[in-house]
Formats: structure tokens, sequence, C-alpha cells
């Protein structure tokens, strides 16, 4: 890790379609540990940028620096091995594996032992398997989810799922985890636990986080500064009372009823 | 009822030190026992071997066929039952290795190594039948790197597409090549096929797909199967775990082609046609897709309905086509696991099934 760069650094870029811009000219950086936000209404651009930085789609224009190295273009499996995970906005699970073997298949990319080892079942292939055994589990129970490591995935509340992906990116060991709207689709007490698990996550495990979220409650309470993203553009940036306060924010996103949406 | 999940940290550590040991005993059952398969799988070949003379021949060839098919199933799942990968090829691999030993023990080591007078069942020739097995099946592989490596990259529909067309291809070159008989195959291949190799290379293909697929690496294939961009996401190699279990579908795929022309003792083009390879595709359906004991015992199950149909020759595929649809409408998701379960519950593989143990 070099120092005097940004943990990741996006600069000026852009995402088309043909002539669909999906995002037009995005900067954005993000510091070691930083916990940050990401807002922005439907169509915003939000998991586009996403996409770009985790290798899904590659940038137009324009490039990406991850711990100051070019990673833009790279494919996906490169960029999580580089650091940076990331879960997803519809849960993507391994529906056929258990809990435990969610977690389990982040520490392929890591494992000492290959085809041959794993097929001849060698001393060190049994004591790789302990080792990944125990600290799957153990950051199962650290997010409370070990009771569950034997049963399918599908089985899950969604609440859970959201915090399995959530465990399973941790897994990866990542210094930049990327949230694509976890507390979709949660009621409010599982909001409130997820809250305290993405600052758990950041005080922890140091690791920065990057969130995307509609619901403003959460982006607002945890996150330290916030990118506002309108139509593929990056149209204000700052603390959460900043943007709050910001009337093109106010007018492109929060519209009229901004001050019971903010709450 | 879910405990509050982060509060728990600390709360009741008895308990919690249980779980972990139930997690891990049960984990554990799964990871020592495909040891013990194996060597059962080698001793029943030997012994097998052994009693050969009491077999009598048309026995000894059905099981012959059974392990073969075995051998083909089994590797087939790993391409499309472990990894989701719609393969229609297998029979072209199959033919590669078939043609590759047939040459190399018909017209190689005769003229490499004249004095060894290979025929087949003699101890020397016996020696020498593994490495050729060994490199039949390392050509068909390289025909499996060919054919995968690009692609792999497509999905679906387009990769069913790509595999269907090398099939043909393989059967229109060997039916065009003058030199491996055109058409008419090649004939006079020598008996080196037995028991204690087929039945061998079906234990240990069976000890290698279980014990990979019941490892954290093995698990892959199946992250790869479930959802690609997550399992990419996650750091995983996708194309690089398609590749690779294509690769070995295909190498023992040639190994089952070399042990199939040294035990028929006739090869030819057709024997490997797109019926083949659907005949295959068959066994993996019904054993379950993803479980290679239950398609294991699919291809045996199939191998003996072939000659109970052997009357109504091409109507079987009739027969096959009937059994297909019948299970996609009753158990489109269950296929033979639960059925075998039943009768077999004591495998020394451990789990079959996907289901979990009752561990807490």
């Amino acid at each position: 890790m070099s120092t005097g760069h940004s943990l990741l650094e996006v600069r000026n870029c852009s995402l088309r379609f043909g002539g669909i811009a999906a995002l037009t000219d995005v900067s954005i950086k993000i510091e070691v540990g930083e916990l940050l936000g990401l807002i922005g209404p439907n169509g915003a651009g939000k998991t586009s940028l996403f996409n770009i930085l985790t290798g899904v789609y590659r940038p137009t224009e324009g490039e990406i620096l991850f711990e100051g190295g070019h990673v833009a273009g790279l494919p996906s499996h490169e960029i999580n091995t580089l650091g940076m995970a990331r879960t997803f906005q519809n849960i993507r699970l391994f529906g056929s594996l258990d809990v435990g073997m969610n977690v389990r298949t982040s520490f392929i990319a890591r494992l000492r032992n290959g085809l041959i080892n794993t097929v001849r079942r060698g001393r060190s292939f049994r004591s790789e398997e302990e080792e990944v055994q125990e600290e799957g589990l153990r950051l199962l129970s650290y997010f409370g989810l070990e009771h569950a490591a034997l049963h399918p995935s599908r089985s899950l509340p969604y609440g859970d799922q959201r915090r399995l992906e959530i465990v399973r990116a941790l897994a990866t060991k990542p210094r930049l985890l990327l949230l694509d709207e976890p507390a979709a689709g949660m009621n409010p007490t599982e909001k409130e636990e997820l809250k305290r698990l993405i600052a758990r996550v950041r005080d922890e495990f140091g690791t920065a986080v990057l969130l995307v979220e509609h619901d403003m409650k959460v982006v607002m309470r945890i996150c330290e500064r916030l990118y506002v993203l309108d139509q593929g553009k990056v149209l204000a940036s700052g603390t959460p009372e900043e943007i709050r306060a910001n009337p093109k924010v106010i007018a492109a996103y929060l519209g009229e009823d901004h001050r019971e949406v903010v709450g | 009822m879910l405990p509050n999940p982060v509060g728990r940290k600390g709360s009741d550590s008895a308990q919690l030190t249980d779980n972990f040991l139930n997690v891990f005993r049960s984990y554990h059952a799964r990871i020592k026992n495909p040891r013990l398969a194996l060597a059962a799988g080698i001793a029943l070949a030997v012994l097998l071997q052994l009693c050969g003379g009491w077999i009598d021949p048309y026995t000894t060839q059905v099981i012959l066929f059974a392990a073969i098919n075995v051998i083909l199933a089994v590797s087939l799942n790993l391409v499309m039952g472990e990894t989701g990968q719609f393969s229609l090829c297998h029979a072209a691999f199959m033919a590669v290795g078939a043609y590759t030993s047939a040459l190399l023990t018909g017209k190689a080591l005769p003229a490499l190594l004249p004095h060894l007078a290979w025929t087949g069942t003699s101890w020397a020739s016996q020696l020498t039948f593994l490495p050729v097995l060994i490199i039949a099946g390392l050509i068909a592989a390289f025909a499996g790197l060919i054919v995968g490596g690009p692609s792999l990259r497509l999905r679906g529909d387009y990769l069913a597409m790509v595999t269907l067309g090398f099939g043909e291809i393989i059967r229109v070159l060997l039916q065009n090549t003058n030199a491996v008989g055109g058409a008419r195959g090649m004939e006079g291949i020598l008996p080196a096929t037995n028991l204690f190799w087929a039945i061998g290379f079906a234990a240990v293909i069976l000890y290698s797909m279980i014990s990979l697929v019941r490892s954290t690496y093995g698990r892959g294939f199946q992250a790869v199967r479930d959802d690609e961009i997550a399992a990419a996401a996650m750091g995983i190699n996708t194309t690089r775990f398609k590749v690779t279990a294509f690769v070995i579908g295909a190498f023992f795929a040639g190994v089952a082609g070399a042990l199939y022309a040294h035990a028929v003792e006739f090869i030819s083009p057709e024997g490997f046609n797109f019926l083949r390879s659907f005949e295959i595709i068959v066994m993996v359906i019904l054993g379950g897709l993803g479980r290679p004991a239950g398609v294991a015992v699919a291809a045996i199950l199939i191998t003996l309905l072939n000659e109970w149909l052997r009357d109504l020759s091409q109507y079987r595929m009739v027969v096959y086509a009937l059994i297909i649809i019948l299970f996609m409408i009753f158990r489109p998701t269950e296929s033979l696991g639960p059925f075998f379960r039943r009768f077999l519950p004591k495998l020394p593989m451990g789990n079959m099934g996907a289901k979990p143990d009752k561990a807490l």
C-alpha cells in the first residue's frame, strides 16, 4: 500500500451504452477506513458506478485507481483479490450451497492447496480446510449467523440473507467494501441492526465502506461523507449536514418532502 | 427464534462451543470418508478380476459397460451438474480417447516395441495399458482445452451449440480419415480392458469427484453454476474453473473411450455420435445433477436398461426421452436422490445428497 494515495480514486469516469450515458465524468475519492455514502434517485447511475468499480463493466472513459494502481477494466475476480468486495442489490447468494459454504467460497482465491492436493486430501489440505472452516464460522458467529451454518442459504430470512452477503464479502478480507442498497426490503428493526453492523465492520475490521442506499435515515446517520449522483453525474458531495442543506440536492433528489424524509 | 445478532457475542458461550463442535463434526464426516470408498472400489476391482474366470462373458461385458458408463457419467456430471455448463460433445471426447488408444496399441506400440508382442491380455501388455489409457485421456483433455478455452466464455445455449458442432466435426473427421478406417471404423483392437481397469478407474473417478466437490476448492464449481457474477465478485476465476471442469471431464471421457475400444475390440465413428452424448446426459440428469454417487448409480441402471431394451434397438431412445420427460414432470429437482438414499442409506461416502446434516 502506498501512502499519499486515496484508497480509491475514480477519475473522470464515463460509461455509455450506445447513445445512453449511464455515467458522465464522475470523480470520487475514498480514504482508508472511511464510511462513505452514495445516494441518488432511481436510475442515477449508482449501480453502474458499482459495476465499473468491480469490473462488471469497463468504463468508456476515465480511470480508477485502487491503492494507487489502475484497476479499470480488470476482471472482477482480480479486483476482488486486490481488496475490493461487494454485495448486490438483488441478493446473489449461492442458492445450492449452505450458509457456511457460501462464506467458504470467499476463501477459494487464497487457498494454498489446488486441485491435486484437494483430491489427494493430504495433511496440508485437511489443516487448511479446518482453518477455512474455523475462520468462516468465526465470521458467521460474529454476525450471529453460525446457528444457520448448515442450513440452505435460501431458507434464511430476508434480512439474514443480506447479512450473509456482507459476511461473504468480508471473508475475502477487503480494504474496501461496497454495499449496494443493503437495507432494501428490510423492516425498521432490521435496518437498526444493519446500521450497527456496518459501523462495526468499519470500526472493528478497519474496512472502508461505500454505501449505496435509498433509505435516508440509514445514510444520514452513519456516513461521514456523501456523494449525490443524479442522471449519471456527481451533483454534490460533503457531510450529511451540507448535503441536507444543499438546495441543488433538495431540488433534484429530496423534492418537496425532504424535511419529512430526512427527519 | 433468532437472537439479536449484534448483542450475541460472548453470551451463552458454552452453547456456542457446542454448536461449533457439531458443525465441525458434520463437515468432517464428509471430509474423511471418500478414501474408504476408493479403497472399497479398488478392492472390488481386484476381487472381481481374480474371480473373473467364474463370471460368464456376457455378464463381464455388462459390468465393463456399466463401469465405463459410470466414468462417462460422473465426468460429465462435473461439467454439467457441478459447474452448470451444458456440454453436448462428451461422446466426441470419448471418440478421441478411443481412437488415440487404438492407434497406440494397434500401430505405435508394435512399431516401437516389436519384441513386446502386444496381445492385450499378457502381463507386459497389461502393464503398458495404463500409460496408454493416460495418454488417451491427455489427448482428449487437450481437445477439451481447445474447445473449452474459447467457448466457455459463451453461456447456455451458445455453449450447447458449440459443443454440438464440435461433436459433429470429430465424427465427420473420423468418417473421412482413411488412416483410421473411415466410416468402416477400426477393428481388431486387442481386448486389454478387463474388470480391474474398468472398475478401478470408475472407483478413482468417483473418489476424485466426491472428494473434489466436498471441499472448499470444489465448491467453486458450484458457486460458478449458481451465480457467475457473484462468484467472480468473491475472487473466483470463473473462466478457469469452467475450463478446469471441462478439461477434467474430457480427460476421463478419453480414458472411458480407450477402455471402451479395448473392451468391444471394434470402434466406428457412428458409435460416438450425438445419441451417445445424449445417453450420458440422461444418466447425469437421472442421477441428479451435482450428485456424483447418484449419477454413478444411474449410469449402472441405464446400462442394465440398455441390455433389457436391446431388442428395441434405436427405439430405446424413445424410452430415454420418456424417462426424462416423466422426471421433469414429477421430480424436476430431486431426481433419484431420495430414492437412492432410501435403499443405500449408509454408503461410506457419507452424505450423498445436498441436504444438510441435522447438526444443531
